[in-house]
């Protein structure tokens, strides 16, 4: 890819665009192997103990919805994110951009669903920063969290570990964060009932370990959606991948505007779902006990991990077609008809 | 259309069934276009080509709207991003198009103000909300679009709104279809038409077209299903060699279509030759601003400096388009041209031919 003179929006994305500011600007720079994997959080060891340690920073457009705020979100996303390396989150530190003449009542509700999520989650905040830019210097608010969690001895995840014949559980719905965020930007005014699925889900997958030892593979599919996640994790475990398109849930009213706009829920964030790499053995304990879990009850096995075609995600069309799934490219953009 | 009845035109058993019936009635090798981008995207979500017998080719044809507009009309969208206290209001998938000199995802990161809209009256709601500045739409698509673009410039006349206007790039399809079948080096057998834009148009305006050449011709919908219908339809037609002009996608399109979609567009836009990307002047298959509403026609309201347009060397758009080349057949497709570094628009939309070959690896 040719080096780009600026930063666009692309860069943002998740997608591979994304990923190239990544690899070709920042990896370099800060060059070690524990930034080297690129999970959702960094994994590594003091004294005894492993520690994962995520950081995330939240910037939408609005900052309420419905089914959250950027509040919550950044409680969640960050909390999820050091789950998903196995840990149990623990500690969370906040960062606040405010843009001056930012209505103190909104930033009441925002702290206010900051606090409910912290509390949802079990997670204490312990430590933060607050900034204030000129009108214009920011949009309202951005949030910066980071968390660290200790990993359970015995546990260990990461997106290399898939391996052949492993069941892919995917915990509940597609879209339903990024549908309700396009839906509530100005300029569309659905009048359709999505919610964003915002959750922490550290004590389902608490849970889950309790089922079943075997999960290798933990991702929340935010930002670049489950079609990014499952392509990174099958190149960074070298296995291919399966998947079934009758059994990915999506939610009628979800997959109606993707159909109109012309998105594919495959890409679009979530930000309370997670997918599971679990050994054959195990699988239908882990997937019984998420199916018992609030945030789980739709959880159900999409696909499998297979030798074939390392490094690529493929698909089976309702109609008995086979697809390849790529990553994304640069943000989804609504088409013209 | 509810949901239900879209899970019905997927249903497995159906589609499973009429691949049954096409693999029976294909003998002949034959080449079909499906003219229609939204088409090419759900052949290749669906894994259509991956349960056809190999008899059938499916070429992708001219039908993505920003595939097809011409290297000036970017530069002019570009320009009119640059136009002094400008709201350039835009459809998502034209902002990455390179032009001559820029795109406007790259105007935007200069700082104009590029705002991507669902539809033209975003547009007019935003032209209200600031009397102070000029918003400006592009006006790009088929006949599916232009009759709302239409609606919109008709509501700022009768709202007597100074600050908006709109450079229409529209193209229309049927004229197209003529000049793919003027061309000896596409061979097709057969068309799949556009869903959408028959939805508007009506089957009646093929028939000069299908009166001329005698290729089958089958109106499709979007699903997997759909498709399929049509395929077997045109397999049939061609096999028993009895061409039609038929329709598959009768619970939506009827033979007159939309009469006052069509009116409106008579009332504001009249036919013009218009340049199209890759392929050149294709005669009356443009519609343009009417003298009526002049005042709304940002191509004349602003005076645009362009630079000379500079077609992309190596560039196989105009191939691809008409079926000629597929992209794998471009020297440049995924190496100098990728949808991150795009090169030519059909890597840039969703529905581009290259962008899908891109994304399902076809």
């Amino acid at each position: 890819m040719k080096k780009p003179d600026k930063i666009i929006l692309d860069h943002g994305s998740g997608g591979k665009i994304s990923h190239h500011l990544t690899t070709e600007f920042i990896l370099p720079i800060f060059n070690n192997p524990i930034l080297a994997d690129l999970d959702d959080g960094a994994i590594f060891t003091i004294g005894q103990e492993r520690f994962a340690f995520s950081t995330d920073t939240y910037t939408v457009d609005p900052i309420f919805f419905p089914g959250g705020s950027i509040g919550d979100l950044a409680i969640n996303g960050t909390v999820n994110d050091v789950t998903m390396c196995g840990a149990t989150p623990l500690y969370l530190s906040v960062g606040l951009i405010l843009e001056e003449g930012f209505p103190i009542h909104d930033f009441e509700k925002v702290m206010d669903e900051m606090g409910r999520a912290a509390a949802q989650a079990g997670v204490k905040v312990v430590t933060g920063d607050t900034k204030v830019v000129p009108k214009g210097a920011a949009d309202k608010i951005f949030i910066n969290t980071s968390g660290i969690g200790i990993i359970p001895k015995g546990i260990d995840v990461c997106s290399k570990n898939a391996r052949v014949g492993d069941k892919i559980i995917l915990s509940g719905t597609l879209a339903d964060h990024g549908v309700t965020i396009l839906t509530q930007r100005e300029g569309l005014t659905f009048d359709a009932p999505v919610r964003s699925d915002s959750a922490p889900l550290n004590q389902m997958v608490k849970k889950m370990f309790a089922a079943g030892h075997a999960i290798h593979t933990l991702r929340d599919p935010t930002r670049g959606g489950a079609g990014t996640a499952l392509n990174e994790i099958a190149q960074n475990a070298n296995v291919g991948i399966r998947i079934e398109e009758t059994m990915i849930p999506v939610k009628p009213e979800v997959s109606g505007i993707c159909e109109l706009l012309g998105f594919d829920p495959l890409y679009l964030a979530n930000e309370g779902k997670l997918i599971a790499f679990v050994g054959p053995a195990d699988a239908d304990a882990v997937l019984a006990v998420m199916q018992e879990d609030e945030f789980g009850k739709d959880a159900c096995i999409i696909g499998e991990v297979t030798a074939e075609n390392p490094g690529q995600v493929f698909m089976e069309t309702r109609i008995g077609g086979l697809r390849i799934v790529d990553m994304l490219t640069g943000e989804q953009l609504p088409r013209i008809c | 259309m509810s949901l239900k009845y879209m899970e019905e035109y997927r249903d497995a058993d159906i589609a499973r069934s009429l691949v049954e019936k096409i693999k029976a009635s294909s003998k002949s090798k034959i080449r079909l276009m499906e003219v229609c981008g939204t088409h090419t995207v759900s052949i290749f979500r669906s894994g259509i080509r991956s349960v056809l017998p190999e008899t059938i080719a499916l070429l992708s044809g001219p039908g993505c709207p920003v595939c097809v507009t011409d290297q000036k009309e970017i530069d002019a969208f570009v320009a009119l991003a640059r136009v002094d206290n400008a709201i350039l209001t835009t459809f998502g998938d034209l902002v990455r198009v390179p032009g001559t000199v820029s795109s406007l995802q790259k105007e935007k990161a200069e700082g104009r103000d590029v705002r991507v809209v669902y539809s033209t009256m975003d547009a007019i709601d935003l032209a209200v909300k600031h009397p102070d500045r000029e918003v400006i739409f592009p006006g790009v698509g088929f006949e599916t679009t232009a009759p709302t673009i239409a609606a919109a410039i008709k509501t700022a006349q009768q709202m007597k709104l100074a600050n908006f206007s709109v450079y229409a790039a529209h193209k229309t399809v049927p004229r197209a279809l003529d000049t793919l079948m003027s061309s000896e080096l596409t061979g097709i057998d057969g068309f799949i038409l556009p869903g959408h834009v028959s939805l508007v148009i009506g089957t009646y305006a093929y028939e000069p077209f299908f009166q001329a050449h005698h290729t089958p011709c089958v109106v499709a919908g979007f699903e997997p299903a759909d498709i399929l219908q049509a395929i077997w339809m045109l397999v049939e037609q061609i096999e028993n060699q009895t061409p039609q002009l038929s329709n598959a996608y009768g619970r939506a399109v009827t033979s007159a279509g939309n009469e006052k979609a069509q009116a409106l567009l008579d009332e504001v836009f009249e036919t013009s030759d218009v340049a199209w990307r890759g392929i050149g002047v294709i005669p009356q298959s443009g519609l343009v601003i009417r003298d009526l509403f002049a005042a709304f026609d940002a191509g004349k309201k602003f005076d645009l400096v362009l630079p000379e347009p500079i077609e992309p060397k190596g560039c196989a758009c105009g191939e691809i388009l008409t079926g000629v080349k597929t992209p794998p057949d471009c020297p440049l497709y995924k190496t100098r041209c990728t949808p991150m570094d795009p090169v030519g628009a059909c890597m840039v939309s969703s529905e581009g031919t290259c962008a899908a070959y891109y994304r399902y690896h076809g």
